[in-house]
């Protein structure tokens, strides 16, 4: 099976470059490749679907918010990546959850969040445990919530092992979104990350157990593609596991249909009780993870703005306001009032078209400004959401980094530097923490920078630039670029 | 004839709440308790306890 799989050392990182190419060599004609695909890369019905969803869109995670509950925590596979007994209200990954609902006060709590947020799209059904197995719990939250708020788009994320089973009740609920968490395809690799599976009412291990799993995996995603359901596959990338097979899982999983490919890095530490946590298996770094990426150019889409939430995360991705609304803070009777959120929509979808046609017109003054073959540069931006520079420096717990170049602006990745599960760091060490954050990156917007970290981030070789405060993000990153790489007025009249 | 669970091992997932077939485990409002009176453990119905071969926590189901 190795003789399929790309070698990582041959691949540079993340140049631009070598990601147009292995795109022009696999035919894919979209500039990002990724799901911040416009109408005009993407068939209108599958726009349709996922133009409001953040996870299933790169544009829409600037708009609309999500929140999870936790139903149904009963799981039928053990990953060695996770640990039932876990829950921090500080911490914030996949399977972490501060309090377990039953399907009523789950749906109260989704009107209370939709009365509150008018941006919530989505409701996702997330862990922990599987919610493909615990069905009846899943399935009866997804009804209720249904009644009330019938534009809310119900999605939901399981391993795959009970999917088959359930398909139709999908359909007749109109899910149509599915997430399929898929670590590999090769079941040997499968033995070192799920110690067992209960299947059929019996647990089985080893290889009998990988090779159960994938074969129902392989059979989820084939019925959902069949019926027109849009697939996320996320894999969680474990050096020295899974890494270099994420490769061939990327192609399998475009080859099957799946819309959408979310590699996550491995989040693991002793304190987390995990089996690789105890054994000290490492998660991989960002370079590493970028490389990989890079390398799955030309197989299914990736998603790269992935926050790997919290099961119970309520909100803008990159944000939780899930402490907002613990079950104690929802009262007993909630009434759905759909102003806010139909006033919401009808907003987001006029700034939509502004932000692309400012985007463009930013794009149009580049290309005129720029050598066709000017360096690419990445910028990092702190932004509240909207697609616009608009958070103070001080208060970004993440930026989101974008690569510029002659041929555009494009969203490559967000990097955390808040300090979650550490707390009490005063401001010198976030500063430290925000520089280390911004390695190989140069400069970063923001809507306004007090004159102590400017001057600390500058000594440190970062510039803090507050001219574009509000501006688009698109618009203010073409503006740094065309002032760092533009062409000086004389050579560009002779140009 | 019966199983127990540890409850401090307990992680309250109600696996095996849903895979009992005697119907045998119920929520108390903190924890899972099984049913004495009820419980087979499984015998006639599956090769092995089906709240032991779920339950993610191990020595969590075990011989009252």
């Amino acid at each position: 099976m190795s003789a399929n799989v790309i070698s990582l050392d041959g691949l540079s990182v993340g140049s631009k470059d070598s990601l147009t190419k292995a795109m022009e060599a696999e035919g894919c004609s979209s500039s990002s490749c990724g799901s911040s695909d416009a109408p005009e890369d993407m068939d209108p019905a599958t726009w349709e679907k996922v133009k409001d969803h953040p996870c299933y869109s790169e544009e829409a995670h600037h708009y609309f918010a999500r929140m999870h509950v936790a139903v149904a925590p009963a799981c039928n596979i053990q990953c060695n990546y996770c640990n039932r007994k876990y829950d921090c209200a500080n911490e914030s990954r996949p399977g972490v959850v501060s309090e377990r609902l039953t399907p009523e006060q789950a749906a109260r709590k989704v009107i209370a969040v939709a009365n509150e947020i008018p941006q919530l799209s989505v409701l996702g059904i997330a862990g922990p445990g599987d919610s493909a197995y615990d069905w009846r719990k899943t399935r009866a939250t997804f009804k209720l919530v249904q009644e009330q708020l019938p534009d809310i788009k119900l999605c939901l994320s399981t391993n795959g092992l009970s999917l088959p089973d359930h398909v139709d009740d999908l359909l007749d609920m109109n899910i149509d979104h599915v997430t399929l968490t898929i670590n590999m395809i090769d079941p040997e690799v499968g033995t070192k990350i799920y110690p067992w599976i209960f299947y059929q009412h019996k647990r089985h291990h080893g290889l009998e157990a990988s090779q159960i799993l994938h074969e129902r995996q392989m059979e989820s995603l084939d019925l959902l593609h069949a019926r027109g359901i849009l697939v996320k596959v996320n894999s969680v990338m474990i050096p020295g596991i899974n890494d270099e097979h994420l490769l061939e899982v990327n192609k399998e999983v475009k080859r099957r249909g799946a819309f959408l490919h979310n590699i996550m890095p491995l989040i693991s530490a002793p304190e987390h009780g995990t089996v690789f946590g105890l054994e000290g298996q490492r998660g991989p770094t960002a370079a590493e993870l970028k490389k990989l990426q890079d390398a799955c150019a030309g197989g299914a889409n990736l998603m790269k703005h992935c926050r790997q939430c919290r099961a119970d995360a309520v909100g803008l991705l990159g944000e939780d306001r899930g402490q907002e609304f613990t079950m104690d803070l929802v009262p007993d009777e909630v009434t759905y009032d759909p102003a806010k959120r139909e006033t919401y929509k009808e907003w987001v979808a006029k700034e939509r078209e502004d932000r692309r046609a400012a985007a463009a017109e930013a794009q149009a003054e580049t290309v005129s400004a720029v050598a066709e073959d000017s360096a690419a540069m990445l910028v990092a931006v702190a932004t509240k959401g909207g697609g616009r520079i608009n958070q103070h420096f001080g208060h970004a717990t993440e930026f989101q980094i974008f690569e510029v170049d002659a041929a555009g602006v494009r969203f490559v990745t967000h990097r955390r530097c808040d300090n979650y599960c550490v707390g009490g760091y005063g401001e010198e060490d976030k500063l430290e923490l925000v520089i280390k954050t911004l390695e190989g990156i140069d400069t970063i917007l923001c809507a306004k920078i007090g004159d102590c970290p400017r001057e600390d981030l500058a000594a440190a070789g970062i510039e803090a630039i507050q001219d574009y405060a509000f501006e688009y993000i698109e618009t203010a990153v073409s503006a740094v670029y065309r002032a760092k790489r533009g062409l000086p007025a004389i050579a560009r009249e002779t140009a | 004839m019966s199983l127990q669970i540890i409850q401090s091992n307990c992680t309250v997932c109600g696996a095996c709440e849903f895979e009992c077939p005697n119907a045998a485990i119920s929520f108390t409002g903190e924890t899972y308790i099984i049913d004495p009176e009820l419980c087979t453990e499984c015998k006639g119905s599956y090769d092995k306890p089906q709240c032991a071969e779920v339950c993610p926590v191990p020595e969590t189901c075990v011989p009252a």
